[in-house]
């Protein structure tokens, strides 16, 4: 037989958050249009590469640092690739690059932090004190030197950002974790015969994360700066990837010779999608925990 | 509030050597090799071999360690290797640089986002609220290098309003007789005003890059921070005993509201001494932070250490700082600890 | 209260105080400002002393304009007008005169020349200043050591203003070798007081502090911040300079240095990428002067060694699908010369840097490969990330050109200070470089870079019985004045590069200075940096 029972309650649930989300984004249009946004931009992430006009990595030096045209819309960079296609092929890896650092962030800091807040005692203080020393550093400084020490690949870039964002998480998770040692639903599945780490993989940790899913969405911003920022010393991904940070690092040196359209369209585009993220998170946290609304 | 203060230091030296030691294995872990860098470009693998033994390289990385921890013990942070100068020297001559540029850049910052989020807060929902929030994410949505970058193009290379960006002084200036190492209050001990005047116009665009930065999460908590006290009970009775409005919000919920947003400088100047390092690069400031950034690509250790070991004191002086005066401000803290 | 009320006055009296300065400084400001050259560049010294440990090329430049040596060379005038020393013709600059016998040259010192401090010159110091040279180890002792200066018992005291260098063999470089930057003459009494006795060439001193009789001392040197200098109104080496001070700023961002020289607020900039130099040269508000670097050429090198490029005609197809014109228009804005390309029939000349035949010719690089018989070719292409500016579009471009005969690449950025130790282990498969010497002589070329004794610039790990012998004939008879035995030698060694081909030369760089249209009296050096002693502002 057919979960007659079930459906009509998960429909209520369903039609409870799209009617909350709607009343949230009514009340805040900015959130509404963020939203708009990140679909355009995983739009892009997903189709990029097979909807340019040219192949990104292709150079025309015949073509080079030729300002926006109606062949070229934003123009050519100094080896005479199309602007346009590298700025949408790189939405792909930028946008990688913030969701691989977030999810990493969120499983290391959200499973030591709920670790932490449930079991307490040596866990707790371990967990405190590796988070503790991570925030002493200079936090930039951090990810440069393990960047360095690495290399300059994605996955060090991605590596670099979670564990200096481990600590922000780690705290939240343990805050909320220690909130919900004593629940009821979590003394029942205790009582169901489940081991703690179960109960910390599939209890707590999925009821933290619509509180970290606001965090999550700063950092995802905060990633894509990360790399940027890395990109302008020389630590960034390797050429000749696409890659907002990288192009507005290089381009930014062509902007006192007048070629401003090599910086200006990545700026633009990281610019939007990392204001996209932290709109959204001011938004999410509306949605997610009224009490909290700023 | 002694013992708190003891109490919160000891509590804090478990973290400095976990900061002393994962430096010392992160800057060995970076590529390049002192040795290659010392023995000279046209050196054979017996000279930097030669080199190596000299610098102490070959031992193994526990004996290196303990050298280094009895070195600081004796205040000796190294020497560096592209500089060539001691790195203690620099650190003390740099860190009033980039102490300088931050607090002036958060200055900056709390002149504009403190009022924006104070106005955001009275009148919340509104349009005004809106492009606060705007604006202020705005700013921190953008590189700060790029920020930076722009700035210079605009205010310096189009316009002319802006000095050239060749670090702390001009050319024909020189700095004053060292008390604090802060131009700004150097130069107005020695009365000296030109060079006051010409210490704060080669800070205002730096300075201004640092505080674009750092509006945002100023801005949003003294939004949040001034919502929350304008809803309490005492500011309603404020209101009732008809005080005017400018009366209860400044003189009644902004005090109230002040303490975390105080926290929140505390993080953000933390955060800044940090992200200084791309600042300074794009204006020459000769700061730690561009001392560090130099220091790690050529894989100079030494400075990278004294680097992250001094931020790391400061930061765990500063949130003792910030929490004594906590305790200062709202007594209700003190009694409770 | 009261604390609103001391706020309040503070703030006044800063006001106040602002406003009410004297306007007397800005009649000085102007005239100093003119009377300064500001200089200004990426980095800066890290040591004031070349016989430094680990000193850096821009420490160099203050050694060349601080310290004295025996001799210098003439200026010639190139066609473009820029002075450019002669190879050939020496003068005296310490030495008041030369005389070069069999196997040893004889320098009379002159009489009148003091250090700064105001101690004569004497031949004591020079002797120890020499054997400083060859001992420190390092790039000093071997850059002597290129001119067969090695050992001190080469450098006598014949009395009090003679000094005589024995040679150990007879080696054209010698004397040149004794106008580079190296053999500087120190102070010896100044820092033989400073000397202890872990450091008994006192290099601990001579990092901060410029010793010398030169024209110039420094007076000011925040590390990586700026250098400040100051003539020294006894030098005798030669007409005193006209520029009284010295400013050289350290700025790291370049697009800020083309800014500056642009609104007039530096005066000498060298340090700008290629594309600035040419658009600043058209826009005709600067004067840009671009000189070719005295025997030097930027390269892609390949181990030969090792497979897949230990097969010649591999190595001729990888020179045959380099896209050499792409580089030279969009990285070097045609600021370079062209070392690739030339006509099929042009005779090999006696000189060098010298221009291959192969130019870009994809199908010809493929049939190559399909001859050899090598297939899925995939290897890194690595650089000095330090040089960034040209090696990473050049390995774009060269990727890209590569990926269509079918080798792969993937490029690896190698930081600065690693860049040595990676050269040095002999293991990267291909890779970007660039070599030039201050000796500008084939033989001396030759000798670092293809031959299978000196190892550390031989990048390659070239070995050839038959490049050895064509160098070393090449050297001797360069010795012995046999000229005509050096031409044929050279030939030899030329023709044999281009047909082994273990590197690949892609062009001669050129060294660009751009400087406002005030200044004048730039010369051209084998070192490249600035010669400060010349120029003329206003």
């Amino acid at each position: 037989m057919t979960d007659i029972a079930a459906t009509p309650r998960r429909d209520a649930a369903l039609t409870a958050l799209v009617r909350h989300a709607r009343y949230v984004i009514a009340e805040n249009p900015v959130t509404g249009f963020a939203f708009v946004l990140f679909v355009l931009i995983v739009l892009a992430a997903i189709l990029g590469p097979d909807i340019v006009p040219y192949n990104p990595l292709t150079s025309d030096t015949t073509q080079a640092l030729k300002p926006p045209s109606a062949h070229h819309w934003f123009g050519t960079d100094q080896l005479g690739r199309d602007v346009f296609s590298r700025v949408i092929v790189a939405t792909r890896l930028d946008f990688f690059i913030a969701v691989a650092s977030v999810a990493l962030v969120f499983l290391m800091g959200g499973l030591a932090g709920v670790a932490a807040g449930f079991f307490g005692g040596w866990t707790d203080r371990v967990v405190g004190r590796i988070a503790d020393t991570i925030m002493a550093f200079p936090l930039f400084v951090l990810a440069m030197g393990i960047v360095a020490a690495l290399g300059n690949t994605v996955q060090n870039i991605v590596l670099a950002t979670a564990i200096v964002n481990f600590p922000l998480y780690a705290r939240i998770a343990r805050a909320e974790a220690n909130v919900r040692r004593e629940a009821g639903f979590v003394e029942a599945a205790r009582l169901s015969g489940n081991s703690d780490w179960r109960i910390l993989a599939f209890q707590i940790l999925p009821n933290v994360f619509p509180i970290m899913v606001v965090q999550m969405s700063l950092t995802m911003g905060y990633a894509i700066l990360n790399a940027a920022g890395l990109s302008f010393i020389g630590l960034g991904v390797r050429p000749p990837t696409p890659e907002w940070g990288i192009m507005v690092a290089e381009g930014a040196a062509f902007m006192v010779s007048g070629e401003w359209w090599n910086a200006f369209f990545p700026g633009l585009a990281l610019m939007v999608a990392v204001f996209c993220f932290n709109l959204l998170g001011d938004g999410l946290r509306d949605m997610v925990d009224p009490r909290r609304r700023t | 509030m002694l013992t708190m203060i003891l109490k919160r230091a000891a509590m804090a030296i478990p973290s400095l050597i976990g900061v002393v030691i994962v430096t010392f294995l992160l800057t060995r872990a970076l590529p390049g090799d002192p040795a290659a860098y010392f023995a000279g470009p046209a050196a054979t693998p017996q000279a930097i071999q030669e080199v190596r033994v000299k610098l102490g390289l070959d031992k193994p990385l526990i004996e290196q360690f303990g050298r280094y921890v009895v070195d600081l013990g004796h205040g000796n942070f190294g020497n560096s290797l592209t500089t060539g100068q001691p790195v203690l020297t620099e650190l003390r001559t740099r860190l009033p640089a980039s102490a300088e540029l931050t607090l002036l850049g958060l200055l900056v910052s709390i002149l504009i986002a403190v009022p924006l989020g104070i106005i955001a807060a009275t009148r919340p929902n509104s349009l005004i609220d809106h492009a606060c929030r705007l604006i202020t994410t705005l700013g921190v949505s953008l590189p700060v290098f790029f920020t930076g970058l722009i700035l210079v193009y605009v205010f310096y290379y189009l316009l002319g309003w802006a000095p050239a960006p060749l670090g702390r002084l001009d050319v024909f200036f020189d700095p004053p007789p060292q008390v604090t190492g802060f131009y700004l209050i150097d130069s107005l001990i020695a009365r000296q005003p030109e060079v006051f005047m010409a210490s704060l116009k080669q800070l205002i665009l730096p300075a201004l890059t640092l505080g674009i930065f750092s509006l945002a999460p100023i801005a949003r908590m003294t939004r949040a921070s001034m919502l929350a006290v304008l809803s309490s009970d005492f500011v309603r009775t404020a209101r009732a005993s008809g005080l005017s409005s400018y009366t209860v919000i400044v003189t009644y919920a902004f005090r109230n509201a002040m303490l975390p947003v105080i926290t929140t400088l505390g993080m953000v100047f933390s955060f800044l001494l940090g992200a200084n390092v791309l600042v300074e690069k794009v204006f020459a400031w000769p700061g730690i932070g561009s001392y560090a950034v130099e220091a790690l690509l050529a894989s100079d250790f030494a400075p990278v250490q004294g680097f992250v070991l001094t931020m790391a004191v400061m930061y765990v002086a500063l949130n003792l700082i910030i929490d004594v005066l906590y305790g200062l401000i709202d007594p209700r803290v003190r009694l409770e600890a | 209260m009261k604390r609103r009320e001391f706020l309040k006055s503070m703030t006044a009296l800063t006001a106040v105080s602002a406003f009410s300065a004297p306007a007397v400084w800005s009649p000085a400001k102007a005239q100093s400002r003119q009377e300064t050259l500001l200089i200004v560049s990426e980095s800066g010294p890290n040591n004031l002393d070349i016989h430094g440990v680990g000193t850096n090329v821009p420490g160099y430049e203050v050694s060349w304009n601080c310290y004295d040596r025996l001799i210098s060379h003439e200026m010639k005038t190139l066609p473009n007008g820029t002075p450019y020393y002669d190879k050939y013709k020496f003068k005296p600059e310490l030495a008041e005169d030369m005389n070069v016998g069999d196997m040893s040259a004889t320098f009379r010192l002159r009489k009148d020349a003091v250090f700064q401090d105001g101690t004569p010159v004497t031949a004591d110091d020079v002797k120890w200043s020499f054997d400083r040279a060859v001992t420190v180890g390092g790039f000093p002792t071997f850059q002597m050591s290129a001119g067969s200066l090695t050992k001190p018992e080469q450098f006598v005291v014949v009395d009090d203003h003679t000094f005589r260098v024995d040679f150990m063999k007879k080696d054209r470089l010698t004397v040149p070798d004794l106008a580079v930057i190296v053999p500087c003459v120190i102070n010896s009494k100044l820092v033989k007081s400073k000397a202890t006795e872990q450091d008994p060439w006192g290099l601990e001193f001579t990092k901060l502090n410029t010793v010398g009789s030169g024209a110039y001392k420094v007076t000011n040197w925040t590390a990586g911040s700026q250098v400040v200098l100051e003539r020294n109104e006894n030098w005798k080496g030669g007409p005193l300079p006209k520029i009284r001070r010295i400013v050289w700023r350290m700025v790291p961002d370049a697009g800020n240095r083309r800014a500056l020289l642009e609104r007039g607020d530096a005066d000498v900039s060298y340090d700008l990428p290629n594309k600035d130099f040419s658009e600043l040269k058209t826009d005709g508000k600067l004067s840009i002067v671009s000189t070719p670097y005295s025997n030097g050429i930027q390269y892609i090198g390949m181990n030969v060694q090792n497979p897949p490029f230990n097969d010649v005609k591999v190595r001729h197809a990888m020179a045959y699908a380099i896209p050499y014109q792409k580089i030279m228009d969009a990285v070097l804005y045609g600021l370079a010369k062209p070392m690739f390309g030339a006509p099929a029939d042009a005779p090999t000349e006696v000189a060098w840097p010298q221009p291959h035949k192969f130019n870009t010719d994809l199908d010809k690089a493929k049939k190559l490969l399909a001859d050899a018989g090598a297939s899925n070719i995939n290897v890194p292409i690595s650089f000095d990330l330090g040089f960034a500016g040209v090696n990473e579009p050049i390995a774009v471009l060269v990727q890209e050109s590569l990926a269509q005969i079918g080798v792969t690449t993937t490029i690896n950025k190698v930081p600065g200070a690693n860049w040595r130790t990676e050269l040095t282990k002999k293991t990267m498969p291909l890779f970007e470089n660039v070599f030039s010497g201050w000796l500008d002589y084939p033989e001396y070329f030759f000798y670092w870079c293809y031959h299978s004794g000196k190892s550390i610039f031989n990048t390659m790990d070239y070995q050839s019985p038959a490049m050895d012998a064509f160098i070393d004939g090449a050297r001797l008879a360069a010795a012995t004045g046999d000229k005509e035995t050096y031409d044929k030698e050279v030939k030899g060694f030329v023709d044999l590069a281009f047909t082994d081909m273990p590197r690949i030369p892609l062009y001669q760089p050129y060294v660009n200075v751009a400087m406002q249209k005030n200044i004048s009296g730039y010369e051209y050096w084998f070192h490249r940096r600035l010669d400060y002693r010349a120029f003329v502002k206003g």
